[in-house]
This record gives structure tokens, sequence and C-alpha cells, in this order.
């Protein structure tokens, strides 16, 4: 999109070396880092699966053993047990769950298991980038049904056999991308629930065969409708790594993946968020999944209008972690929201300005624009009016990824024919202004460019007082969305090892190869 | 089997609802509400909204969960006329490969009533949203006699110029001036022996197929119907009829 505000590319520059300034001593943390989770992502990369008769996971099992040793990595041990005893992985798998401990192998040649592994992990590769070739087929095949912003639709029901009739009606009633809401606890588990699930409060657990089953049935609303829909879910909370894993094994599209929002609104502890952030966005990159972030989060806990930079501050900050883990600006949906108090003068203008704006620093990336919710109340009609404002604004300035507002946001879980009108009114509008973006201009000292100007000083001037307190300790500080939370407090921490010198693990060798990420 | 309205589960019978009452809103007008949807067969009833209009108005938005079904299985649905329809273009086709002559329809709306916009609907060039009227089809020879015509008159002019269907507009349903009409006018074409000569239809929106041919009419069209379905209606009608 041409760059109509005029916002000074000097002060667009500053902005992202205050980013990577901020990321590098957190990067350099998470180098020398690895967690539980991580561990047992690598696990299940090379194959561990499964659960045992108490519905414990083999990666958890089998992490939980090593436990004492996994600064040095779990690989070995888990490849190790395959060669000593002659085993495939799903022999292997129902060992662990009748009781074989992985800690009492001694770890056979290494040459020999490093070998081993290097197959497994192949074979790993071999299978994402076999979805990454069979997806970007299919959207060359239906690329002329194709169409910008990509409407994005959630479905939630607790049973994902429900979710499938849902989905399936949402992507015929013109979803491009739909979401399956998680069960609210899932964030807090520190594993991942295994098999089709049927029960969930407020959502459905992303588990992979939950993957698998809704996977399938978009599959085949796409080849009637000849338009490709994407699957999405959340890696947020304790288990990124592993979700993402399970993202790129089943052909998930887009994964929510954010460990500023793990932190403060989950309260999930910061140092193992990031940790977890990094590795699963590699796989996320290796995999070609479009990350989505969450900043809407940061409107909707705080004024909208006057904490619009915290949204582009966390932006800029998403976007050098997300660069630090081998992703291109195409795979990074960075997050907002049209959450302005409706009752400000000229309210709609400052949501055309902060839209228009992220556009146009981030000119590549496909941003996720997400609907008004704080303000919308059980006046249906006045809602429904509200979302046409927002499909104004989304069509208008370019995004993306258009996440579809409901007319009931402020009831209940949306009903069937809530999302029928939900589409109806984006198509409505989104073809009523389908070139605007490219006819309109901005008045030079107007509203809007003042406006957009004005955010983008006050992100600088927010960067550097990050910048120069450490991420850490801003978070600590209540920094970002009024929320404190201690470096050592939340969940989580006690998952977090220091790598040793003989740290291994071939999974995260294959992906820092694979994406180009430096150590 | 039994169906029920469909929020986001099979039969849980979620419906939206919008009203207005003739109260000022307050806490009684809310309950109000809620107790009136909950009378209405609703077993659940939740208010979401309440927007007071002016003094002594208040609109309501409400959710209401009901357990009322409905059998499709036991439903009858009237068949229209028309069960297979031509567009512009088939029909005239058809009248020109299989009657090889344009057939003449002649319209009016009779006795006293003067609502044209029906009958001008059908036969006028411009038709009506998007569907050409009669006179527009090359194989459509159309005569629109306009309003509150004599049944008497109609039935002259249209052994005058030939006609093969006759077209009456029938809007004004009050106190069912509209069966009288229509038996009345069969009395005339009746009376002088010439009801196998044309096709009778009548129109309007109050107006059905089964309620047309129980009155003695050959067809009957109401509302979503355009000239085209007339158009096919008597070009089939005559090509049945030739045989």
């Amino acid at each position: 999109m041409k760059a109509k505000l005029g916002l000074p590319q000097d002060k667009i520059t500053r902005a992202r070396e205050l980013a990577a300034a901020i990321a590098a001593p957190v990067q350099d943390y998470i180098d020398r880092h690895t967690t539980v989770t991580v561990e047992r992502a690598t696990l299940r990369a090379l194959g561990a699966d499964g659960v045992n008769s108490d519905g414990v996971p083999v990666p958890n099992i089998a992490v939980e053993s090593l436990k004492n040793e996994l600064q040095s990595g779990t690989a070995r041990r888990y490849v190790g047990a395959l060669v000593a005893g002659g085993l495939e992985v799903d022999e292997l798998n129902t060992q662990i769950t009748a009781g074989f401990d992985l800690a009492t192998i001694e770890p056979p040649d290494r040459a020999e298991v490093e070998k081993r592994a290097a197959e497994l992990v192949d074979a790993f590769a071999a299978r994402v980038t076999g979805h990454v070739s069979s997806r970007n087929a299919a959207l060359a095949k239906h690329r002329e049904n194709e169409k910008w912003p990509m409407l994005y639709l959630i479905v939630a029901t607790g049973n994902i056999y429900e979710d499938v009739k849902q989905a399936t009606a949402a992507a015929k009633q013109g979803a491009d991308a739909v979401a399956v809401i998680r069960s609210t606890i899932q964030s807090l588990l520190d594993y991942v629930p295994y098999g089709a699930t049927t029960e969930g409060f407020g959502g459905t657990y992303a588990t992979q065969e939950n993957f698998r089953i809704m996977r399938a049935a978009l599959d085949e609303v796409i080849e009637q409708e000849k338009r490709y829909v994407r699957l999405v879910n959340y890696a947020s909370g304790l288990c990124m790594p592993e979700i993402a894993v399970m993202g790129a094994m089943e052909r998930l599209d887009m994964m929510l993946n954010d460990s500023m929002y793990g932190i403060l609104f989950r309260d999930i502890n910061m140092y193992r968020t990031f940790v977890d952030q990094h590795f699963s966005r590699m796989i996320n990159a290796f995999a070609d999944i479009i990350i989505n972030t969450g900043e809407d989060n940061y409107l909707t806990t705080s004024d909208a209008y006057e904490k619009a930079y915290t949204v582009l501050a966390s932006q800029f900050i998403n976007e050098r972690f997300a660069c630090n883990a081998g992703l291109a600006p195409r795979l990074m949906g960075l997050g907002h929201a049209f959450e302005i108090d409706p009752s400000i003068p000229n309210c709609f203008l400052y949501e055309m300005a902060q839209a228009q704006m992220a556009r146009e620093i981030f000119p590549e990336c496909p941003l996720k624009y997400m609907p008004p919710t704080k303000f919308m109340t059980g006046d249906i009609f006045r809602g429904y009016v509200m979302d046409a404002m927002f499909n104004f604004a989304s069509a208008a300035t370019g995004q993306s990824i258009h996440l579809l507002g409901m007319l009931s946001e402020g009831v209940h879980t949306p009903h069937i024919q809530d999302r029928h009108l939900a589409v109806e009114n984006a198509k409505y509008v989104m073809n009523a202004i389908k070139d605007l973006k490219d006819d309109i201009e901005f008045r030079k000292d107007g509203i809007m460019v003042n406006r957009a100007r004005e955010v983008l000083d006050r992100t600088i001037t927010f960067l550097e007082e990050v910048a120069g307190t450490g991420l850490f300790d801003a978070i600590e500080q209540g920094r970002f969305a009024e929320v404190k939370r201690p470096k050592d407090g939340g969940k989580g921490l006690e998952g977090v090892v220091k790598k040793a010198g003989d740290y291994w693990n071939p999974v995260e060798e294959m992906l820092r190869s694979r994406t180009g990420v430096m150590e | 089997m039994e169906v029920r309205p469909y929020g986001d589960t099979l039969d849980d019978g979620a419906m939206q609802l919008s009203f207005t009452l003739p109260m000022t809103d307050s806490a009684t007008a809310r309950e109000a509400a809620k107790q009136l949807v909950l009378k209405l067969g609703f077993v659940h009833c939740e208010v979401v909204h309440a927007a007071a209009l002016s003094e002594g108005f208040t609109m309501f938005i409400a959710y209401g969960w009901t357990q009322v079904s409905i059998d499709p299985d036991q439903i009858e649905v009237e068949e229209g006329a028309v069960p297979e329809l031509m567009g512009f273009d088939e029909v005239n086709k058809f009248i020109k490969e299989r009657l090889g002559r344009p057939i003449v329809i002649v319209g009016a709306c009779t006795g006293s009533d003067a609502h044209t916009v029906g009958i001008d609907a059908i036969m006028n060039m411009k038709g009506y949203n998007h569907h050409y009227g009669l006179e527009r089809y090359p194989m459509v020879e159309a005569h629109n006699l306009g309003a509150q015509v004599e049944n008497e008159r109609l039935i002259d002019y249209s052994q005058e110029v030939n006609a093969d269907a006759i077209l009456v507009s029938q809007v004004v349903t009050q106190k069912d001036v509209h069966v009288d009409n229509m038996a009345d006018l069969l009395g005339v074409v009746e009376s002088r022996g010439v009801r196998d000569r044309f096709i009778m239809i009548v129109g309007g929106p109050h107006i059905t197929h089964g309620l047309a041919q129980e009155s003695g009419f050959d067809a009957g069209f109401g509302r979503g119907t355009y000239a085209e379905h007339v158009a096919t209606y008597v070009a089939k009608q005559l090509v049945e009829r030739s045989v």
C-alpha cells in the first residue's frame, strides 16, 4: 500500500532499532535455556506420542523421568532407547506408557544415536515440508477465489464433532479462516490433552487428533467451494512449542503465538514463555504457518484511545522476536483492534489512523484486525452497525486477516445465524468499497495524519523507556497493560533449565539451519 | 421428525426477538417483557437490552428458548401454476417454434378496482424488478386496458382482438370483493358461451393458484410472480390444447 500518512521514515527505523535493543538481551537468555515443553516438543517431533491409562502424555512421562538431566536435552535418551532396544517409536511409546523409565537406559554409541536421530528428524521435516507444498498447491489452485482481507470466523462448542459442523457451515458461508477457540483452562495446562474431545469449557481442547479431524473436514469444504480455508488454533500458554509441532504435523495454517499475552493476561512466567515462544516460532517459520499476535488485549483492558501506543510498541517487539526465529514478514500476522469508546467524537477517524499506520509500517505483514468487543452490548442492532464501521475501516486500510465481528458479541457465543449476518455485513461493505483504499488520500495536516504521528512519537518514547529498563523489568513494573508481573512469579518458571555444554537437540539444529536462525 | 429453532446446538430452540411495549423503561417493564415472552410458549427468556424510545415506549431485545417444534413431513405446500418456469428468451423461442404466431393477452383491473400497479408490472414494457413486461415479448401481443374496466367491456374487447388469455388483476380484497368480481366475470364469459375460447387468469397480492382454480379460473398468480410466469403458463396451455 502506498504510504499516505507521511510518517517520518527515520522514526520508524528508530522504533525498529529500539525493538532490536529490547529483544537482544531476551534473545540471549532464550538461546542459553531450554524448558520442559521445548523438550516435549522435541520428543514429539521425533515421534513420541500417546498417553498412559491416567491420561498423562508420553512426552510428559519421558521429560519427567529425565528431569535431572534436562540441561543436556532429552533427545539422547529417547533416541538412545530406540537404538538400544532395536525399537520403532510406536513400540517405545507403548513401553513408556507401561512404565519404562528412559533414565535407566544407558545411551549406546553416540554416532548411532545421532544417525537414528537424523532419520527421525528428516521424517519430521519431510512431513512438514510436504504439508507446505500441498498448502501452496491448494492456494495456487484456488487463487481466483481468494479474497482480501480474509474473513476469519470462530467456532467453539467444546465438542470437536459439533465444531466440524459449525466450521463447515462457516466456511460455506464465506469464512476464509476458521479458528477453534480452546477450552479456557488450556493456557494453564502443562501438558497437551490427547485424542478427540467432546467436552470443554468455553471452547474445545487443542489436541493433535482434534487438529486432524478439523483439517480433514475443512479440506472437503475447500474441494467443494474451490476456495482455500485456513485452519487456526491457539498456541499460547505453557505448551507453545508442543502445540506448534502438532500444528505443523497436521497442516494448520495459522497459530496464535504471543508470549506477551501469556505473561500479561494469563500470568505465565516471562522467562518460561519467551524461551517457549522462540522454539515454537521457529517451528511455525519452518512449517510456513502464519503467527497471530494478541495486541487486541491491550485495548480491551486499557483505554484504547490513550493506550494505542502500546499496540504499536508490542507490534514492533513481536516483529523483532519473530524475525529472530526465522519468520518472514509475510508470516507475521501482527494484531490490532477497533476498540475506541464509540461515544468519543471522531472515534472512527482515530481507528482509521491507527489501522492505516499499522498497514504502512508493516507493509508485508498479514495484519490481523479485530472487531469491537468492549463496547458491545445487548443492543445487537447497534452492534451490527459498529461491525459495519469496523468492516469499512478494515477494507479502507487494506488489512489482511479480518476477524469478523458478531452482533451478539455482548450477549453470547455466536448463534449460527449471527455468523451468517456477520459475513453478509462484511461482504456488502467490502464489495461496496472494494477499491476505496487505492482511491483515497489523507489531508496532509488533518486529524488522522496528526493522530498517527502522535501515536508513533508516543510509541518511540515508550520503547526508549522499555529499552532503558529492559523488557523483564518493564513488565515487572507494570509498563504493559498496567499489569505487574514479578520476574520469578507466574506459572512455569520451574520448568526452565539452563543448557549445559553438552546440550543436544537435533530438532532445534534442523530448525535453525532450515530457517536461517543464527545461534 | 420434529424441528426446532437452532441457535448453536441442535434442538436448543433459541430465537432472537425484538418488540416494543407501550411502557416507560423500568425494572417492571423489563420483567413484563420477559414474562410476555414466556407466555408465548418460551420456556426460558433473557431480555438483553431495553431502549427507551420516548416517554411511554420501550424497545426490548430478547432471546427465548422454546420447546415448540414443527414436523415438516406433515406440511403441505400449494404448488403454483408454473412448476417449470421459462425465461424471457426461452418462452419467446417456445412460442415461435411450437405455435408459430404471437399469443394475444388482454389484461385489466376490473370492476371498481383502480390499482394498476400489478397489471402494469406484468404488462408494461419496463415490467418490474428487471423482469420485462409482456409488451416487451416479441411473441406476445399485449393489450393493457388499465383500471376500472367493466367485465362486459373486457370480454367484448377480448373477442375483438381474438385474445388467447385474459388476465384480470384483483388487488382490493376487503370484504372479499375480489371473489364477487371474479365470479361476475366468469358469469359473463359463460353466458356468452365463450368460456372455452379464453384462458382465464387472475392475479394479485392475495391471489393463489389454489384460490383461482377453486373460483373457476384456469390459473392464479400471486406474490413473487412476473410476466414470464404468465407467458410460460399461457404458452404451455395453448400447446397442450392444440394437441
